[in-house]
C-alpha cells in the first residue's frame, strides 16, 4: 500500500521502470499488463481496439477525444468478439464522451466495460508518447479501481517481471480453432455489409489474428475465402486447391510464431501458389525466405504513415501497427524490397523475383486508416490470375 | 526519411509570375499574403525569377525583397498583360491569390494573352479552374465519379430559374451565382419573393449571368478536406475541418473545428477517398485544394458541395492548425517536385508526404462587423459577411473553444451571458422556452452563446439540437461548460490546485471566473498562481509527438485537470536576449493587415539584430503566425492573462529586453497597462507617452506648451455636459467615445436634435466612458503624417499624406496621396515642423502618426490643426514604406530596441513619383447600407496606385495617373465617355464647377437634379435636368437602373437628404457604376479622366522606383 497517490485517482499506469502515471479509471475495473504503445490515428478507436495485432498491448491514444462516435457492430475488426483477442487496455487524454453519430449503437465507455477492457483517462498521452519515442515501448500495467486503492509495489513488480512480447507466440491464441468460410464484402454506404457476388478465386487465409477487413478486401476482389487456423499444415492448405494464400496479420513475435509457421510458408512458396503476406504474415514470409526480423524501439502505430512503393515510385498513406520489422540487410538473393517507410526508412514490403510471392508490413485493408493501398489486393488478384493462366 | 533521388524540378522554366489577391475584402484577407509570401520565398529559393503583381501595399509579399520584380499595379487582365509583355515570364502560378488571381488568369487565357506570350499556367490549368468553378461541369464530374451533388438546376434567365426550382423539388432552395467570390449574391429562399429577389441579384452579379438553384441541405453537417497533390499523383489530406455551424451558414462565417470530431473512420475514409477522386477528376495536377462536403446527420448521406483548385482561407487555417505549410509545399510541387522529395519543415527529419496527425483541438470563430453597417440585419447565410477570424488551440474542445471566444476580442471572456429577446418579458416558463427556441433558429453571429444561454434556461440537448441542428456532441460540451459555471457561481473559486487546474483545463479564463464569483480578475489570478496552477506550452509538431520537432510553435494548455498534477512543459525558453511582439488578433474594420505587416517587420528586424523574436498572435490568416516569421511563435489569445503567462515562461530564462505593444493596433496597446503593472519592460515609446497622446486634457496641455493648435473641443461625462460642450464648441461637431478604434460610433452632429439621438441611442455616456466633442472643420483638407523618432530628439518625417476626401471622412476611409498633390510647399514644411515638435514633446521612440486638418489651404495663411497623435504604428506605415522604399516598421523596431536613428542614414528626399492609396468597401454584401462616407471607418482594405513623372511633366500628371491606377486597383474603371450624373450639396457646388466643365469639354453628357442643375446652368454649363427620385417617373433612379449613367457624383448631408437619395446610391452600387460621394473625390476622378488615365498607363516594378 502507498499514500503517494493524488486525491481522486482511480486509475494508474505503472511502468517497469517504476514510473507511475495517475489518472481516472474508465471502462472495466481491474488490471491489464502489457507492452505500452501509442497510436496517432484521429479516427477509428473501435477498429484499433478490436485489432488482434494489439494482443498483450496497451494503447495510448494521442488524440485527446475518444467516444465521440460511440461504437457499432460493423466496426469490429477481430473475428468473433472475444476481448482477449485484442488490445488489453487503453489510455486516453480525456474521458470518453457520449456518442454523437448515426451509426452508434452503444457508448464507448459501456462497450469497454462490456468487453472487460481496462481504461485510464486524464493522462497526458502526449508526454507518454514522447517517453515511448525516446525510450522505446515499455512494459506496464494499467489498473482501474473506483476505490482508488492500488498496490503500486505489486504493480511495479508485475510490470518488471513480465517478459514482454519478445519470443512470444500470440498467434496461437488469436487464431480460429476451426477453418471457416468468409463471405462479407467491404462496407458501403448506405447498405453497410453485404455478401460478395464475384467468385473468381479461391483464397486460403492463414489466420494469425486476422482483421476482418482483410477478409472483406479479398471478397471484394472476387475471392471465396477460407480461413484456416495458424497451425494448419501446408499439405492441408494445398489440398484445398487455393488460387492464392494470404498470410494474415497478427500479434506477437514473428520469430516465435515462425517456429511452426515458417516451414508451412516455405512449402507454400515452393509449391508455386501465389502468396500475399500482411504485417505478421509479411515478417514471417521474410523469415521463411531467409531474412531476419528485428524488434523496433517505438514501432509504427498510426494512420498517417507514408510508404513508398519502389516498383511504381508512388507514395501511399497507410495504416501501420507493428513493433517488429524485417531487417532489409538480411534479405537473401531473389528477394527484393518493394516498399519502404518514408518516416524512418524501415522495410515495408518484399517480393520474390520471378515468383508470385509478396508481402507488406502495413495494412492495405485500412480500417482504420486510408485506403490508398487497397491496390495490393488487386496485385494479389493479378498474380492469381496469371498463375491460373500459366497453370 | 528524405529520399534523395534525382530532383525533377523543372529547368525549362526560369521565371514565374505570381498574382496576388489585391485589397482585403470580405472573403479575401491576409491569408493570401501568407500564401503569396510562402510561394515567392519557396520558388526563389529554387532559383526562379519571381515576378509579382499585387495592388495591395499593406502586404509583406509586396516588400521589395520578396520577389525579383514587384508590381504594385491594378490586378486587371489589361495590367497583367502589360507586365507579361514587359517581363516575359515562362510560367504563371494563379493559385496563390484567391479568386482574384484565378479569375484574372482565366481572363488572360481566354483573351489569348498567355498563348501570345507563351506563358504556361502551372499549379492549375485554365480547363481545371473552369471545371472546378463552372457549376454544371463540376456536377457532371461528380456524377462521373458516382459522388452525389445536391439536386440542382442551372439558370441563365428568370424562366429557367422557375423551371429549375420545380426540377429540384421546390422551396426552400439555395441560389448560388457562378464565379463570384465567397458566395457573393447567393442566398437561401424560403418563399417565392425571396427566390425572385436572390435569383435576379445572382444573375446580375455573376460574370457569366448564371446561377445554380439547389435543393436545400440546411442543417446537415458540413466538412472540408484540405488536399495536396503532386505530379506523381501522390495525394495527402493535410487537415479535415468540421463546421460547428451546420449547413446554411457560409463556411467563412461558421465556427469550425479541426480535426473533424464526429465521423467514424468509415465515414472519414469515404470522404477522404472522395476528396482525392475529386482532385484527380477535376485535374488539379499539383498544389493545394479544398473539397467541401455536407453529411446528413440522420443517415450519413454525403454530398459534395464544391471544391477550390487553389489555396484558400481554409488552407491557411489548416496550415496553422497542423504546422504543414500548404502554400509553400504547393509552390514547390508546381515546379515539379513530388511530396516525398520535400521535407517536413517542422520536424526536419520526415518528408512532406504524410498526413499530419494532431493531438489537440483547433477552433476558429469568425468575427463580424454588422454594427458598422447600419441597416443590415446581423443574420448569416450563404454569402460571407465576417471580416476576420480568431483561431485557438487547446488540448480539448472545451479549452480550445473558450480560448477562441476570448481571443475574438469582442468583450467576451468565455460563454458570457447573452440576453435573448423576449425572455425578459415572458410571463411563464413556456414563453421563455419559446423565445429561446425562436432565437436558436436564427443564424446570428452570437448563436453559440445563445446555445449556452439556452442551457441556462433549462433547455435540453435534444431541444436545442432540434432548434439549431448543432451536432449533439458539441452541444454536450457546451452544456458541460455551462453546468460547471453554475457550480462555480454557487460554490465560488476552488481552493485546491486539483480543482482549479481542472477548471482551467476546461478553458475558463481568469476573467470569466472572476465574473462568475464576483471577484476581480487580478484576485482570481493571484489565487490561481498561489496554488501554482499555471498553463504549460505544448508544441505543434504535425505528428502528435511521434517524432522530435525543433520548431518552437506553441500553444498553452492546462493539460489534464483530472488530478491536478503539474504537467509537462515543452516551451523550453532559450537563454538568449529576446523581445516579444504582440500581434493584432482577428482582423476587424480598422485593424487588419497593415498592423500584421508591422509586427512581421518587427520580427524580421529583431532577428536581423540578433535578438530572439517571439511572436504572439491568434489570427490564422496572417504572415505573423507563420512559424517561419519569428524565432518562436505563441498561438495565443491576446488577453492579459494569456500574454502574462507566456511572458512568465519566457522570463524564466534568457534576457527579455521588452515587449512591443505599439505595432498590433489597439489590441496590444490595451494590454500595456497590465504589463506595466507586472513590471514587464515595454519597448519604445513609453505607455505614459501613449496615454499622454490619448488623454484629452493632458494632450491639450502639451499642445499648448509647444504652441500647436487643435480644434475647439470639449469632453462630456453626462448627456447634459454633452449639450453644454456642443454649444461651447459650436455646431457642427464631431462626437465620439474616447478610446475607440476605426471611428466606432463617431458622428458629425449638426444640431441638438441629432445630439439628443446620439446620446440616447449611439453611446452610453458615463464617467467611465466619456465622449469627446470636437469642432468640425468643414471643407478642411486632412493630412496624415508618419514619423520615426529615437527619443533623443532625432526625428525623421517619413511621409506627409494629403487626403483626397475632406476632413470628416475617417482617415481609414479616405484616399490619400504621397507626396501631397495640392498643398503648398511651405505648408508641407510647416506640417513637417509640427510633426517633429510633437515627436520630441512626446519623446517618441519608434513610430508616430499625426493627423492634421488644414483650413483655407490655398490662402496666404493656411490654418493647421492637430486632430490626433498616435505614438505607435499606424495604418499608413506599409503604404509609406512602399512609397519610400524603406522598411519603416523594421527601422522603428530596431530603434525601439535601442539603435539610434542616425544609424539608418535616412534623409529627406524629393520624389519623382506619386503614390495614391484608395480603399475598398464591402457595401455590396450588406443590403440596405448607405455608401456615403463618414467619420466611422467602414472600408476593409486598400490598394496603391503608383506612377512616376515623365520628362517635361508636372507632379500633377503623375498624380492623375496614380489616382486612376488606384481606382482601377479598387475595382473602379473610370469612364472615358458617356453620361455623368451630378447631385451635390450646396457647399460643394462651387467646388465641382471646373470638373463639370472639364467633363463637358471631354465630350461627356452631364445630367443633374434640381438645385445642382440650376447652379451649373447658371455657370453657363450645358446640363440635362433629371427628376429626383421623389419627383415622379422617369427619374434618375430609372436612368441608373437602365444603364444610362456611367459616372455618379453625389454628395449629401442631413438626415432627410440622405434618406431621399439613398436608393440612388444603392442602385449605383449594384450597377457597379463608378461613384464619388465627396466633392474632392469627384475632382480627383475628373482629373484622372482628363489625363487620359485609362489609356497609356504603364507599369513599373517598385524595384525601379528610386
Amino acid at each position: 500500500m502507498t499514500t503517494e497517490l493524488l486525491e481522486g485517482c482511480t486509475g494508474v499506469l505503472v511502468l517497469s521502470d517504476g514510473t507511475v502515471y495517475q489518472g481516472l479509471g474508465c471502462g472495466a475495473t481491474g488490471e491489464a499488463l502489457g507492452e505500452v504503445c501509442f497510436n496517432t490515428a484521429m479516427t477509428g478507436y473501435q477498429e484499433i481496439l478490436t485489432d488482434p495485432s494489439y494482443m498483450e498491448q496497451i494503447i495510448a491514444f494521442t488524440f485527446p477525444h475518444v467516444g465521440n462516435v460511440g461504437v457499432n457492430a460493423d466496426d469490429v475488426e477481430q473475428l468473433g468478439n472475444d476481448p482477449k483477442r485484442a488490445a488489453k487496455g487503453a489510455i486516453f487524454r480525456d474521458a470518453p464522451t457520449p456518442p454523437a453519430n448515426w451509426r452508434s449503437t452503444l457508448s464507448f465507455n459501456d462497450w469497454l466495460v462490456s468487453r472487460g477492457v481496462v481504461g485510464l483517462s486524464g493522462i497526458d498521452t502526449r508526454s507518454l508518447t514522447k517517453k515511448i519515442r525516446e525510450h522505446g515501448m515499455p512494459h506496464g500495467v494499467i489498473a482501474h479501481s473506483p476505490s482508488g486503492v492500488f498496490d503500486l509495489e505489486a504493480l511495479k513488480a508485475k510490470a518488471r517481471e513480465w517478459k514482454g512480447l519478445g519470443g512470444l507466440d500470440l498467434a496461437i491464441d488469436a487464431t480460429v480453432t476451426q477453418s471457416a468460410a468468409y463471405t462479407t464484402d467491404l462496407w458501403q454506404w448506405p447498405q453497410g455489409f453485404s455478401d460478395g457476388t464475384k467468385k473468381e478465386f479461391k483464397v486460403v487465409v492463414i489466420d494469425y489474428g486476422v482483421k476482418q477487413n482483410i477478409l472483406r478486401a479479398l471478397v471484394d476482389i472476387g475471392a471465396e475465402v477460407q480461413i484456416v487456423p495458424a497451425k494448419t499444415s501446408a499439405e492441408d492448405i494445398l489440398a484445398r486447391k487455393p488460387d492464392g494464400v494470404l498470410l494474415s496479420n497478427g500479434p506477437g513475435d514473428p520469430a516465435a510464431t515462425g517456429e511452426y509457421a515458417v516451414p508451412v510458408i516455405q512449402k507454400l512458396v515452393k509449391s508455386g501458389v501465389p502468396v500475399f503476406g500482411i504485417c505478421l504474415g509479411h515478417q514471417m514470409l521474410g523469415i521463411a525466405l531467409g531474412g531476419k526480423t528485428i524488434k523496433m524501439s517505438q514501432g509504427h502505430h498510426g494512420a498517417n504513415h507514408p510508404v513508398k512503393d519502389e516498383t511504381t515510385g508512388k507514395v501511399e498513406i497507410v495504416s501501420m501497427n507493428h513493433g517488429f520489422a524485417i531487417d532489409r540487410d538480411s534479405l537473401p538473393e531473389g528477394v527484393v524490397e518493394t516498399h519502404i517507410s518514408l518516416f524512418d526508412g524501415s522495410n515495408c514490403g518484399i517480393a520474390m523475383t520471378g515468383k508470385p510471392v509478396f508481402s507488406v508490413q502495413h495494412h492495405p485493408e485500412a480500417s482504420p486508416g486510408p485506403v490508398d493501398s487497397l491496390y495490393l489486393f488487386e496485385r494479389f488478384a493479378q498474380n492469381m490470375r496469371n498463375a491460373k493462366v500459366s497453370a | 526519411m528524405l529520399r534523395k533521388t534525382e530532383m525533377p524540378k523543372r529547368t525549362d522554366i526560369k521565371s514565374i509570375l505570381i498574382i496576388g489577391a489585391g485589397p482585403i475584402v470580405i472573403g479575401q484577407a491576409c491569408e493570401f499574403d501568407y500564401s503569396g509570401v510562402q510561394a515567392c520565398k519557396a520558388l526563389r529559393e529554387e532559383g526562379y525569377r519571381i515576378i509579382l503583381v499585387n495592388s495591395n501595399p499593406a502586404t509583406i509579399m509586396t516588400d521589395p525583397n520578396i520577389a525579383d520584380a514587384t508590381y504594385i499595379e491594378p490586378i486587371t487582365p489589361e495590367f497583367v498583360e502589360k507586365i507579361i509583355a514587359k517581363e516575359r515570364p515562362d510560367a504563371l502560378l494563379p493559385t496563390m491569390g484567391g479568386q482574384t488571381a484565378l479569375n484574372t488568369a482565366l481572363a488572360l487565357d481566354a483573351a489569348g494573352v498567355l498563348a501570345k506570350y507563351n506563358v504556361e499556367m502551372i499549379g492549375a490549368k485554365a480547363e481545371v479552374i473552369d471545371k472546378a468553378e463552372d457549376r454544371q461541369k463540376f456536377r457532371d464530374a461528380m456524377d462521373k465519379l458516382g459522388l452525389e451533388s445536391a439536386k440542382s438546376a442551372v439558370a441563365h434567365t428568370w424562366d429557367e430559374a422557375v423551371a429549375g426550382l420545380e426540377a429540384i423539388g421546390g422551396l426552400p432552395a439555395v441560389i448560388r451565382p457562378s464565379f463570384t467570390l465567397a458566395g457573393t449574391g447567393g442566398g437561401i429562399a424560403f418563399n417565392q419573393e425571396e427566390f425572385k429577389e436572390i435569383v435576379e441579384r445572382g444573375l446580375d452579379l455573376s460574370p457569366t449571368t448564371e446561377v445554380l438553384i439547389e435543393e436545400s441541405i440546411l442543417g446537415w453537417k458540413e466538412y472540408e478536406m484540405e488536399v495536396v497533390r503532386d505530379t506523381a499523383d501522390n495525394c495527402i489530406i493535410v487537415c479535415s475541418i468540421e463546421n460547428v455551424d451546420p449547413m446554411g451558414v457560409h463556411t467563412g462565417d461558421s465556427i469550425t473545428v479541426a480535426p473533424a470530431l464526429t465521423l467514424t473512420d468509415k465515414e472519414y475514409q469515404i470522404m477522404r477517398s472522395a476528396s482525392l477522386a475529386v482532385l484527380r477528376e477535376i485535374g488539379v495536377e499539383t498544389g493545394g485544394s479544398n473539397v467541401q462536403f455536407a453529411l446528413n446527420p440522420r443517415d450519413g448521406r454525403m454530398i459534395v458541395i464544391e471544391m477550390n483548385p487553389r489555396v484558400s482561407r481554409s488552407s491557411a487555417l489548416a496550415s496553422k492548425a497542423t504546422g504543414f505549410p500548404i502554400a509553400k509545399i504547393a509552390a514547390k510541387l508546381a515546379v515539379g517536385y513530388t511530396l516525398d522529395e520535400l521535407q517536413n519543415d517542422i520536424t526536419k527529419t520526415t518528408p512532406a508526404s504524410f498526413e499530419p496527425s494532431i493531438d489537440y483541438v483547433v477552433t476558429k470563430i469568425p468575427r463580424f462587423a454588422f454594427e458598422k453597417y447600419p441597416g443590415s440585419e446581423p443574420l448569416l447565410g450563404t454569402s460571407m459577411k465576417s471580416v476576420g477570424e480568431v483561431m485557438a488551440i487547446g488540448r480539448t474542445f472545451a479549452e480550445s473553444m473558450q480560448k477562441a471566444l476570448r481571443g475574438l476580442e469582442t468583450g467576451l471572456s468565455g460563454f458570457d451571458e447573452v440576453e435573448i429577446a423576449g425572455v425578459k418579458t415572458a410571463e411563464n416558463p413556456d414563453a421563455i422556452r419559446d423565445a429561446v427556441i425562436r432565437e436558436l433558429g436564427r443564424p446570428t453571429p452570437d448563436r453559440v452563446r445563445v446555445i449556452a444561454q439556452a442551457f441556462r434556461h433549462g433547455l435540453s440537448v435534444e431541444e436545442i439540437n432540434a432548434a439549431c441542428e448543432y451536432e449533439p456532441w458539441f452541444l454536450r460540451q457546451i452544456e458541460a461548460i455551462v453546468s460547471e459555471e453554475a457550480k462555480i457561481g454557487a460554490l465560488g473559486l476552488p481552493t485546491s490546485a486539483k480543482a482549479f487546474r481542472s477548471l482551467k483545463a476546461m478553458g475558463f479564463s481568469d476573467k470569466r471566473l472572476a465574473q462568475l464569483t464576483g471577484k476581480t480578475e487580478k484576485a482570481v489570478r493571484k489565487t490561481r498562481q498561489e496554488l501554482n496552477v499555471r498553463p504549460v506550452f505544448k508544441r505543434i509538431d504535425t505528428c502528435a509527438a511521434e517524432f522530435a520537432s525543433s520548431t518552437a510553435y506553441m500553444y498553452s494548455t492546462y493539460e489534464s485537470g483530472a488530478l491536478g498534477q503539474v504537467p509537462e512543459n515543452e516551451a523550453e525558453p532559450s537563454d538568449r536576449a529576446k523581445a516579444i511582439i504582440l500581434g493584432g488578433g482577428p482582423n476587424r474594420i480598422g485593424q487588419g493587415i497593415e498592423f500584421d505587416y508591422c509586427c512581421c517587420h518587427a520580427a524580421f528586424a529583431f532577428k536581423d539584430m540578433g535578438l530572439e523574436a517571439i511572436m504572439v498572435n491568434c489570427n490564422p490568416e496572417t504572415v505573423s503566425t507563420d512559424y517561419d516569421t519569428s524565432d518562436r511563435l505563441y498561438f495565443e489569445p491576446l488577453t492579459a492573462e494569456d500574454v502574462l503567462e507566456l511572458i512568465h515562461v519566457e522570463q524564466s530564462k534568457g534576457d527579455l529586453r521588452g515587449v512591443v505593444v505599439q505595432f498590433g493596433g489597439q489590441t496590444p496597446l490595451k494590454l500595456a497597462q497590465a504589463l506595466e503593472d507586472e513590471g514587464i519592460p515595454i519597448l519604445g515609446t513609453s505607455p505614459d507617452a501613449i496615454d499622454l497622446a490619448e488623454d484629452r486634457e493632458r494632450f491639450q496641455h502639451l499642445l499648448r506648451d509647444i504652441d500647436l493648435k487643435q480644434p475647439i473641443n470639449a469632453i462630456a461625462r453626462t448627456p447634459e455636459e454633452a449639450f453644454k460642450g456642443a454649444h461651447e464648441v459650436g455646431y457642427p461637431i464631431v462626437i465620439r467615445p474616447s478610446y475607440v478604434l476605426g471611428g466606432r460610433a463617431m458622428e458629425i452632429v449638426r444640431d441638438d436634435e441629432q445630439l439628443a439621438r446620439y446620446v440616447r441611442e449611439a453611446v452610453q455616456v458615463s464617467g467611465d466612458s466619456p465622449v469627446l466633442i470636437d469642432q468640425y472643420l468643414s471643407a478642411a483638407i486632412e493630412v496624415d503624417a508618419d514619423a520615426l523618432a529615437d527619443g533623443s530628439g532625432n526625428v525623421f518625417v517619413a511621409g506627409i499624406m494629403e487626403h483626397i476626401e475632406e476632413a470628416g471622412v475617417h482617415s481609414g476611409d479616405s484616399a490619400c496621396s504621397l507626396p501631397p498633390f495640392s498643398l503648398k510647399a511651405e505648408t508641407v514644411k510647416e506640417l513637417e515642423r509640427q510633426t517633429i515638435e510633437l515627436a520630441k514633446a512626446l519623446k517618441v521612440r519608434g513610430l508616430m502618426n499625426v493627423q492634421f486638418a488644414i483650413l483655407h489651404p490655398y490662402s496666404d495663411a493656411p490654418e493647421i490643426f492637430v486632430l490626433e497623435v498616435n505614438p505607435r504604428a499606424s495604418r499608413t506605415v506599409p503604404f509609406v514604406a512602399k512609397t519610400l522604399g524603406q522598411p519603416l516598421a523594421g527601422i522603428a523596431a530596431k530603434i525601439m530596441a535601442g539603435v539610434p536613428l542616425a544609424d539608418f542614414d535616412l534623409k529627406p528626399k524629393t520624389y519623382n513619383h506619386v503614390a495614391v492609396k484608395e480603399v475598398v468597401f464591402p457595401f455590396a454584401r450588406f443590403a440596405n447600407v448607405d455608401t456615403v462616407l463618414g467619420p466611422e471607418m467602414r472600408s476593409t482594405g486598400e490598394v496603391m496606385g503608383l506612377d512616376w513623372v515623365r520628362d517635361g511633366e508636372s507632379m500633377m500628371d503623375a498624380f492623375s495617373r496614380a489616382f486612376a491606377k488606384s481606382q482601377l486597383g479598387a475595382g473602379v474603371k473610370l469612364p472615358t465617355s458617356g453620361k455623368v450624373f451630378v447631385s451635390v450639396k450646396d457647399m460643394d457646388k462651387p467646388v465641382i464647377v471646373d470638373s463639370i466643365r472639364t467633363l463637358l469639354e471631354l465630350g461627356f453628357k452631364v445630367v443633374a437634379t434640381g438645385g445642382t442643375a440650376d447652379y451649373l446652368k447658371a455657370q453657363g454649363l450645358d446640363i440635362e435636368p433629371v427628376k429626383k427620385v421623389l419627383e415622379g417617373r422617369p427619374n434618375i433612379l430609372d436612368a441608373i437602373k437602365n444603364g444610362e449613367i456611367d459616372l455618379v457624383f453625389n454628395t449629401t448631408e442631413g438626415k432627410q437628404s440622405l434618406a431621399d437619395s439613398f436608393s440612388l446610391r444603392r442602385a449605383t452600387l449594384m450597377q457597379k457604376i463608378p461613384y464619388y460621394t465627396t466633392a474632392s473625390g469627384a475632382v480627383a476622378a475628373t482629373r484622372a479622366i482628363k489625363s487620359g488615365a485609362n489609356e497609356g498607363l504603364d507599369v513599373r516594378p517598385i524595384q525601379a522606383y528610386a
